[in-house]
């Protein structure tokens, strides 16, 4: 692990330096315990087993996956939402694993999270100007008229009209609640913003709005995102760089083009493979591959690499060594015995 | 004379807010055999089309007020509560979206199955269970025999999909809805499924209505396209006429919002601007003339009809001024919507890339795949 780790790191500094975010061998395993006066654990449930990735400044690295595989916990355990059972993340430069409680707070100024599900992230009996004036006042930013003002501005930046600060969020459509949970998110001048599949609750016809949004922000800001999706097309439209999970492991990581061009692991391929094209010509020539079996429990993975008991590829080594996450060409990682 | 003839179906919710017309006169038919897409978002009516024809539309609020669905010759709207209950599950069945609550947690599977059985085909618990292994075989249940006494909760999502395809299957329905039967499973799950469900369609010649806001899912399965919006289908075509020469503004907004992996990456997407209609009080005119950015004066003054276009194929049509030869409109007849989504040359040069997808790709279909893939796995 970390050598794979002090690897990545070597490259990523001999590139561009600038990296915003460094995580090595984050691990977060959610205890399984039985008993109902003395618990005992029995078990974990591996939803991150020890990965390692770094963010450059300014990009978006899309983090894709299917559900279950650990790339929601990834984002939350970045920004300590969940404390990580081991590894490290760095911010800046400044380990965030060991800050305290208040540290850590003045250090979510330059993180923040956009959520999924934009019923459920916005506290109903607030109003929308309570909702984005919250941040504000925790990190006393701004006060009074201040406030009202700022907040009236963000409403503007994200396209919805300034005066609709005194409504509550049940008077508007999933779009627009998606649009306030994004200036929430905005309104203490992050650097570094954690969306998480920010647009898989919303309708075709207004998810296009919520990346045009999201990508006319990063060029004003200049933002970094990491954004986690299960969509491999969305993935493809927004970011820079993309890592593909399975149970809990990133499995592949390279730049766009070449992931989506030159795709090393079969998981990888399958995946690609999976995505129905709006065009029946091309459907029906198209050639899938189609994965066998369910996705196996990460409270008990697979033995070697993970993905051997559905991979097409496997042969005897892959159910007996994890293969390493290895740099096959220039920032170009993966993890398979039998890449290519 | 068609399996499924829909004649001006009109579903209303009558709330406290007001009527909510959610079908809104809504006609077409269904071939046997037949896999027919009904595409839209949320909201635009398709699946209370499909739970109208069904007879399941919880009553009150809500209430079918106008329409014929002609199924097999005899007229659904018409039947006593008892007709209808020995159409449902029997000749028609539905497959829902959410597979993880259309499951009764209580009730082992060979019970959910079996129930059917012993109700329409009058079968008894031994021959039921029988046909109840075979069923579970069919769509793909590894060791189905040791699972027949399973609860929903100890399969998996995309499990729980084919148990509720088993289950739409036992009668050897004529027609089965399929209301958006893979949205809520991941996409290596959503390829399984479909897979299944093309085969199922070719082996056992049923009809498909498939219902999915997904036009990728659309244009692999069906044979023809409705689109639908506000409660009304605003769009009919053979699917491969939909995706070469689509008409109606809606649809071209809907191909191209979304980023496509078979082409170049866009620097930015062309969404819908505007959100689609409140249904208790519509707009006058088209449904999408205030989200439409070729709109003209006569789009809010009258809403046009659903009719054939000049230069398309016969069974083409749309509901749309642009499209329509008459005074005032067909101002969109004559537009290469290609010009309107992007550069034609790139388009044909994508078609050539997909066509030769990864060589690894495509020798790894799922015959090739070692036999014992599902055993190793143990589920």
């Amino acid at each position: 692990m970390a050598v794979a780790y002090e690897k990545i790191r070597s490259t990523a500094t001999a590139g561009s330096g600038k990296n915003i975010l460094e995580v090595a061998g984050l691990t977060m395993h959610f205890p399984l315990t039985q008993g109902i006066i003395f618990q005992r654990q029995v078990g974990a449930v591996r939803a991150v087993d020890g990965i390692d990735f770094f963010v450059e400044k300014g990009e978006t690295l899309g983090l894709v996956g299917e559900s279950g595989c650990g790339k929601s916990t990834t984002g939350r355990a970045i920004l300590q939402l969940y404390k990580p059972t081991a590894g490290s993340v760095k911010f800046e430069d400044t380990e965030l694993t060991t800050l305290g409680g208040e540290q850590m707070r003045r250090m979510r100024r330059k993180m923040q999270m956009i959520f999924q599900d934009p019923y459920a992230s916005l506290n109903p009996r607030m109003t929308v100007g309570n909702i984005i004036g919250e941040p504000l006042e925790v990190h006393n930013l701004a006060k009074g008229r201040a406030k009202t003002e700022r907040v009236q501005e963000l409403l503007q930046v994200v396209g919805l009209n300034p005066y609709f600060t005194n409504r509550y969020p049940h008077e508007f459509s999933g779009g627009q609640r998606q649009r306030i949970g994004v200036a929430r998110a905005l309104a203490v001048e992050p650097e570094f913003i954690v969306a998480d599949e920010p647009i898989s609750a919303l309708d075709v016809s207004i998810q296009a709005q919520i990346i045009n949004l999201l990508e006319e922000l990063q060029s004003k800001f200049q933002l970094t995102y990491l954004f986690i999706a299960h969509d491999l097309s969305v993935v493809r439209h927004i970011s820079d760089r993309v890592a593909v999970m399975y149970l809990g492991k990133i499995v592949e990581l390279a730049d766009r083009q070449e992931l989506y061009e030159k795709p090393l692991h079969p998981y990888t391929q399958a995946l690609l493979s999976a995505v129905p094209i709006p065009d029946p010509a091309i459907e029906s020539k198209r050639k899938r591959i189609i994965l066998t079996g369910d996705v196996p429990s990460p409270v008990n993975p697979p033995t070697g690499c993970r993905f051997h008991t559905r991979c097409w590829k496997a042969q005897q080594i892959c159910s007996e060594v994890d293969p390493e996450f290895i740099e096959h060409s220039p920032r170009h990682w993966a993890a398979c015995h039998f890449p290519g | 004379m068609p399996l499924l003839e829909v004649k001006d179906l009109q579903t209303r919710f009558f709330t406290r807010d007001g009527v909510v017309r959610a079908v809104d006169g809504v006609t077409f038919e269904v071939g046997a055999g037949e896999t027919l897409g009904l595409v839209g978002e949320s909201g635009c009516g398709k699946s209370v089309t499909a739970l109208s024809l069904m007879r399941l539309i919880p009553q009150p609020p809500g209430k079918i007020t106008n329409g014929q669905i002609m199924f097999d010759g005899a007229d659904v709207l018409k039947m006593d509560d008892d007709e209808v209950r020995g159409i449902r599950g029997n000749n028609i069945a539905m497959i829902f979206q959410d597979p993880m609550t259309s499951l009764n947690p209580v009730l082992t599977i060979s019970r959910q199955i079996s129930e059917a059985l012993e109700l329409h085909l009058k079968m008894d618990r031994s021959e039921a269970r029988n046909r109840t292994v075979e069923l579970l075989e069919l769509v793909g249940i590894p060791s189905a025999k040791k699972r027949l006494d399973d609860y929903p909760h100890q399969f998996s999502g995309g499990m729980r999909q084919r148990v509720m395809i088993a289950m739409a299957l036992s009668c050897n329905p004529k027609l089965i809805l399929a209301d958006e039967p893979t949205t809520a499973l991941d996409v290596t799950i959503q390829a399984q499924i479909l897979d299944l469900l093309k085969n199922l369609a070719r082996e056992f010649r049923t009809a498909f209505i498939l219902i999915t806001h997904d036009l990728g899912v659309v244009a692999g399965m069906t044979q023809r396209i409705h689109v639908m919006y506000a409660g009304r289908i605003v769009e009919k075509a053979d699917t491969g006429e939909l995706f070469a020469n689509p008409k109606m503004p809606y649809t071209w907004g809907l191909l191209r919002s979304i980023p496509r992996l078979d082409e170049h990456r866009k620097e930015r997407l062309v969404p819908i601007e505007g959100l689609p209609p409140d249904l208790i009080s519509p707009p006058p005119g088209c449904k999408f003339e205030p989200r439409c950015q070729y709109r003209r004066d006569i789009c809010r003054e009258k809403e046009p009809e659903l009719t054939g276009i000049p230069n398309a194929k016969p069974d083409h049509e749309a509901r749309c001024w642009g499209t329509q030869s008459v005074s005032g409109g067909g101002w969109l007849v004559d537009l290469d919507w290609r010009h309107e989504i992007g550069d034609t040359a790139v388009l044909e040069e994508i078609k050539q890339e997909v066509a030769q997808v990864p060589a690894e790709a495509a020798r790894a279909t799922s015959a090739d795949l070692p036999p014992d893939v599902t055993q190793k796995e143990g589920i």
